[in-house]
């Protein structure tokens, strides 16, 4: 059964639906690969075998009676536990909704289920969706299921925040699973696994029973092995929904059947800003290798300038942690999750016990920020001048359109880092993201596609970031690198 | 700007987060390097420019004026509001004395 595993999105669908094995085979084949890797890897808090074989069962019953099929159908996937799920916890990787579950589902995994998707776990992550390396998380590490060539045992760090999901897809514990992406959390964690992730235009996937973290910038997307088995899964996670304000009310376009690859009389643009200082040399070699082959694609390329890009990084430290502490004022031990009460403690103490307990130190190293930065007198030299900045941030990219269709860069400055590297240095990881979060800032759509291998023996992605609302031009522009490139490395197994 | 001790224990304080001396002597100058590293925004321009309000342009719309339309944010749910509740007494939240 081993080689299922190794089918994506659709290659298990359409075997499913053409009766080459069941839904049930596929189940049981991912949850014994899940339990195999659940003590090395720790992709998932959660792994729900049951769930999986119950949404496959049923799957198999549709077919055997000629019911009409989802897009989804039969594909298990792993859940980030930042979706809310019903009967199943929840808990954003954190002590303080440790044991919550749900009576309710989120409307993205909702759209999954109702694809025909089964659930074989939810995922870790880093807590509350922060961090970039998944080592922040109330339930251990994730390692990736990477090492470095040579002999290295190193235990590299996955990405993050969804590097539950980065791992599981890499380590074939399930063909796709579902990331979010504040200011890289979908393609960040992509890079550093060898796996292809995409975040949505803005509002395109509904933020409705996603634990919230920044809400002007969460966006869900899906990540997967390949361009294709993204548009499929992304297709059936998109959608208007009227119970988030910020949904797009627009239809889902079928991206996967307008794939097209050749880029003739396309234009895509290169920023100048991005060749900076500090980037590993094998980076920018793969850069310049995914400009040749957009070229080879029938592509022009041209220089395009986006001269606010270095201020992104600290406008979204601003920005993020302001959205971050007024969302996460609602873990007050009242309604749900965690509560200390201390012998004698009054209301007031039992907040501030109850959150000191239940927070992170990243946590609350955030909120501390954002309650900072959104304080009287400080208000606006740091929280209005951040969204002014913001505001230039968009508008690089509004003036950049006028030149091209499409932005490739590189999805990180450097490889993947061992665990234990950063972790003592906010600053250093939070320069992980200088490439991803421009596109978040602006709510454009960006992906990140795997390009090759370094010089160790690790995966290196490429980044495209479109205009809003044309995740195809984003998608065809990643399906020409993935053509090219031809990344077919995975890691060596050894959990 | 930097930040001392006293206001990181009031903005501890203001968050509803206990912290310890050990914490606030960690967290000082942690916040100190974050803060003076987003400093650098003060040099750009600024002028004329409006704070972004949102990220993709859109109305807001109203729902329409129809009791419980969608039954998953509709009422009559008060027992599966309080399911999680760490304390829940005769349908209430229970939380300790706030009046002495």
């Amino acid at each position: 059964m081993s080689e299922i595993t190794e089918l994506g999105v659709k290659a298990i669908r359409d075997g499913v639906a053409g009766g080459e094995f069941t839904a049930r085979e596929v189940a049981e084949a991912f949850n014994a690969n899940v339990a195999a890797a659940a003590e090395a890897l720790n992709a998932f808090i959660v792994a729900t075998p049951d769930k999986a074989m119950e949404a496959a069962e049923k799957v198999d019953a549709d077919r055997a009676a000629g019911k009409p099929l989802g897009k989804m159908a039969g594909v298990p996937i792993g859940m980030k536990d930042l979706f809310a799920t019903q009967g199943v916890q929840t808990t954003a990787a954190s002590h303080i909704l440790e044991g919550f579950v749900p009576e309710y589902e989120s409307t993205v995994s909702q759209k999954l289920w109702d694809a025909g998707a089964g659930m074989l776990g939810k995922l870790n992550l880093d807590q509350f969706a922060m961090g970039s390396s998944n080592e922040t998380s109330y339930f251990g590490n994730v390692a990736s299921p990477w090492r470095r060539s040579g002999g290295d045992n190193a235990v590299l760090a996955p990405g993050g925040s969804s590097g539950g999901s980065s791992a599981a897809v890499a380590a074939r514990l399930c063909p796709a699973a579902t990331g979010t992406d504040t200011g890289g959390s979908i393609r960040q964690p992509a890079a550093f696994t060898g796996i292809t992730g995409i975040k949505p235009t803005y509002g395109r996937c509904s933020r409705w029973g996603v634990v919230a973290f920044a809400s002007s910038l969460d966006q869900a997307g899906p990540m997967a092995r390949s361009v294709e088995d993204c548009a499929i899964m992304l297709e059936a996670m998109a959608g208007f929904d009227p119970k988030d304000s910020t949904s797009l009310d627009l239809p889902v376009p079928e991206w996967s059947a307008s794939l097209d690859a050749d880029l003739k009389g396309k234009k895509v643009g290169i920023p100048r800003e991005y060749r900076m200082e500090g980037t590993d040399e094998e980076i920018l070699q793969s850069w310049d290798q995914g400009i040749a082959w957009l070229k080879d694609a029938g592509a022009d390329v041209v220089d395009i300038t986006l001269p606010h890009t270095k201020y992104a990084l600290p406008a979204y430290y601003i920005i993020a942690p302001a959205e971050a502490s007024s969302n996460l004022a609602r873990y007050d031990g009242v309604r749900y999750g965690l509560r200390e009460l201390p012998e004698g403690a009054n209301l007031q103490e039992m907040y501030a016990a109850t959150r000191a307990a239940g927070f992170g130190d990243e946590v609350k190293r955030r909120i501390l920020i954002g309650t900072y930065v959104l304080s009287a007198g400080f208000y606006d030299a740091y929280y209005t001048q951040a969204q002014k900045v913001r505001a230039l941030i968009a508008r690089d990219f509004e003036k950049a359109w006028a030149e091209c269709d499409v932005i490739l860069a590189p999805t990180t400055p450097t490889a993947a880092f061992a665990l234990g590297d950063k972790v003592d240095d906010p600053l250093a990881m939070y320069l992980n993201d200088v490439f991803s979060v421009p596109a978040s800032l602006a709510g454009l759509p960006a992906m990140s596609v795997p390009a090759g291998l370094n010089s160790d023996g690790l995966p290196l992605g490429l980044q495209v970031i479109g205009k809003a609302f044309d995740e195809q031009g984003v998608l065809n522009a990643g399906l020409a690198i993935e053509q090219r490139a031809g990344f077919t490395a995975k890691p060596e197994k050894w959990w | 700007m930097s930040v001392t001790r006293e206001t990181v224990a009031k903005i501890a304080s203001l968050a509803r987060i206990r912290m310890g001396e050990d914490e606030l002597d960690r967290m000082v100058p942690e916040l100190n390097s974050i803060l003076d590293w987003v400093e650098q925004l003060g040099e750009v321009d600024v002028s004329g420019v409006e704070p972004m309000t949102a990220v993709i342009p859109q109305q807001l719309r109203l729902r329409d004026d129809v009791v419980d339309a969608d039954p998953l944010t509709g009422g009559g749910v008060r027992d599966k509001v309080l399911a999680n509740a760490p304390a829940a007494e005769h349908g209430f939240f229970g939380v300790p004395k706030v009046i002495e």
